[in-house]
């Protein structure tokens, strides 16, 4: 009897499984439609994808016509190293400086210490846009610092600063040892060693988190980089995607390749380090 | 002795915060700071004369008709988008925590939307609503796809949710799966035990053991949502007629099309209330659950 009961209740959860199986790939399907539609049309003709755009291939075959004009007309290059420049150097200074002034919020007891974390703490919730119009204001019309790469990066490591303060500090507090640190201090390590040497690489986990977030947000980053880059020279892949949509919006097989181009590289990133991706963003939000 | 001291902290906090002190100052709080200045000025953005003109701007934000129906259009959008990111993500996180084969696959596969920026999000999604849908609809009659939805106002609105709920609910999911994961087991095995079905599990004890993934999830989706912008400028452009103006969208355009920038800057002070009270309001009728539960 009970032998056969448990027998039935396998079945059942095998039905129930493969049931759960089906929708939830039937659901991804859904969700993939659009990439789907994208990539498929940027094999095709301009005539035919506006004729039949759901047909998978063009009656004259596939062409890759369209991916030689939007990676020109794009200046795809140009534009994905001013992306690259952009985020490498803003995500290397924010992980820097968040960390030393993280190492030295949690530990040190100083009025001024305490006072500065609970400022960057709330200063958390300002949303971006409220800052907007002043930001250009200062910078732009008073000190014209505006078309410089190097001020875009200068202010994503101001509004880097909050979130990545907040995350290290929260690591150090639970889960870096001040008997390590003071060990260092009796074999006679100055500050910043104790720090380069002892404390960076025990917050390597903490690290990545930070990375993939800052990097996500950096790449695709699109209202203040609009801001402050107003030359072609400067464009990031964001910006040139927008101003070749605008520029190319009935030519819709070069459009479909760009929009592709412009995936690409996070995609072929994502399929690398999917595990890494994925646990930063988790353990991002929950820390947040 | 004591000037020693005071010295070496002095310097100890200069050599560890001081950069990011730095930075955070330049960019946060000194713009922040100004920026509520400058909603007592008539400034233009071009001159360099600025007059002060004490609360005429917030009497102005008050008076702009364009802004509050912007507001009252954004809180529609986060109100619906905030419901249904959660349920259609807590649906998703319960069938890929059940032990499936794959389901890691399925979890990278249904996130994939967040790693790309709502400009070209915004923009895949144009061609699926204003050709594909089309077409489709053209292919099958169903009313609903016959005409593009980014022409007629409220589709446009429901474009918009529908781009967000897609694109959110794939990150949400990956948080209430790490929430699932979170139930201690020992608890569901006590339940099984005491003769707890399946629905009486997940109602009785994982929802309510999940009440922190649930704020957590509430207060993302209602921030993010609430500062849309790069989606609303590349999928509907405001249009059409206007119509689909989010509130953000609608302070970067009286800042720098209209060369408002008091009245601009008022609004996006008046715009950042709003979003503070609901936030702190979600947080604390969640923390009050949480303690319930």
């Amino acid at each position: 009897m009970a032998k056969s009961k448990t027998v039935v209740g396998g079945a059942k959860t095998k039905v129930l499984n493969a049931v759960k199986l089906i929708v939830l790939s039937l659901v991804l399907l859904l969700y993939m439609v659009p990439f789907f539609l994208i990539l498929v049309n940027s094999f095709k003709r301009k005539i035919t994808i506006i004729k039949h755009p759901l047909m998978l291939i063009d009656p004259k075959g596939f062409s890759v016509e369209n991916y030689v004009s939007a990676f020109k007309e794009m200046n795809y290059l140009r534009a994905f190293g001013n992306s690259l420049i952009i985020t490498t150097v803003s995500v290397l200074f924010i992980v820097l400086f968040a960390s030393m002034a993280s190492y030295y919020m949690a530990r040190s007891k100083t009025i001024a210490s305490r006072l500065s974390f609970s400022l960057i703490v709330a200063a958390m919730v300002i949303p971006f846009q409220t800052i907007m119009i002043p930001l250009i204001s200062i910078y732009g019309n008073m000190f014209g610092m505006l078309n410089m790469r190097s001020t875009l990066i200068f202010m994503n490591i101001g509004f880097g600063m909050a979130l990545a303060i907040f995350i290290y500090y929260g690591f150090i507090r639970s889960g870096v040892p001040v008997s390590l640190e003071e060990a260092a201090i009796i074999d006679g390590c100055r500050p910043y060693q104790v720090f380069f040497k002892i404390v960076f690489p025990l917050l390597k986990p903490t690290t990545a988190t930070l990375i993939v977030l800052d990097v996500l947000w950096l790449w695709n980053d699109y209202l203040l980089p609009s801001l402050i880059l107003g030359k072609k020279a400067l464009y990031t892949l964001p910006l040139s995607t927008y101003t070749f949509y605008g520029t190319y919006s009935n030519d819709l097989g070069k459009i479909m390749a760009g929009l592709v181009l412009t995936i690409l590289p996070v995609i072929a990133i994502y399929l690398l380090l999917q595990k890494q991706i994925i646990s930063g963003v988790v353990a991002g939000a929950v820390k947040s | 002795m004591k000037k020693k001291l005071m010295a070496d902290k002095v310097k100890s906090y200069l050599m560890f915060a001081g950069p990011a002190i730095f930075f955070f100052f330049a960019i946060v709080i000194i713009p922040f700071i100004y920026g509520v200045y400058l909603t007592f000025t008539n400034w233009d953005g071009i001159s360099a004369k600025k007059e002060l003109i004490g609360f005429a701007n917030f009497l102005a934000v008050f008076q702009d008709k364009d802004f509050w129906s912007a507001l009252m259009l954004t809180l529609a959008y986060v109100a619906i988008s905030t419901v249904a990111v959660q349920v259609i993500a807590f649906l998703l996180a319960y069938l890929l925590t059940s032990g499936l084969k794959g389901q890691n696959f399925f979890r990278a596969g249904f996130f994939t939307p967040n790693l790309i920026g709502g400009i070209v999000l915004g923009f895949i999604w144009q061609f699926v609503f204003s050709k594909a849908f089309t077409a489709f609809g053209g292919m099958t009659s169903i009313p609903l796809f016959e005409s593009s939805w980014l022409s007629d106002p409220l589709k446009a609105f429901f474009a918009l949710v529908l781009v967000t709920v897609w694109q959110y609910s794939g990150y949400m999911m990956l948080i209430y799966v790490a929430g699932f994961v979170g139930v201690p087991k020992d608890l569901i095995e006590a339940a099984s035990i005491d003769g707890c079905t399946n629905t009486q599990r997940t109602r009785h004890i994982v929802i309510p053991m999940m009440s922190q993934s649930f704020s957590i999830c509430t207060f993302l989706t209602l921030t993010r949502c609430f500062m849309v912008y790069d989606l609303n400028v590349s999928l509907t452009g405001g249009e059409p007629y206007g119509s689909t103006i989010m509130a953000a969208l609608h302070v970067y355009q009286k800042a720098f099309k209209s060369k408002k920038y008091g009245l601009g800057q008022a609004e996006a002070l008046v715009l950042f209330v709003v979003v503070a009270v609901v936030a702190v309001t979600q947080y604390y009728l969640s923390k009050r659950k949480e303690v319930e539960a």
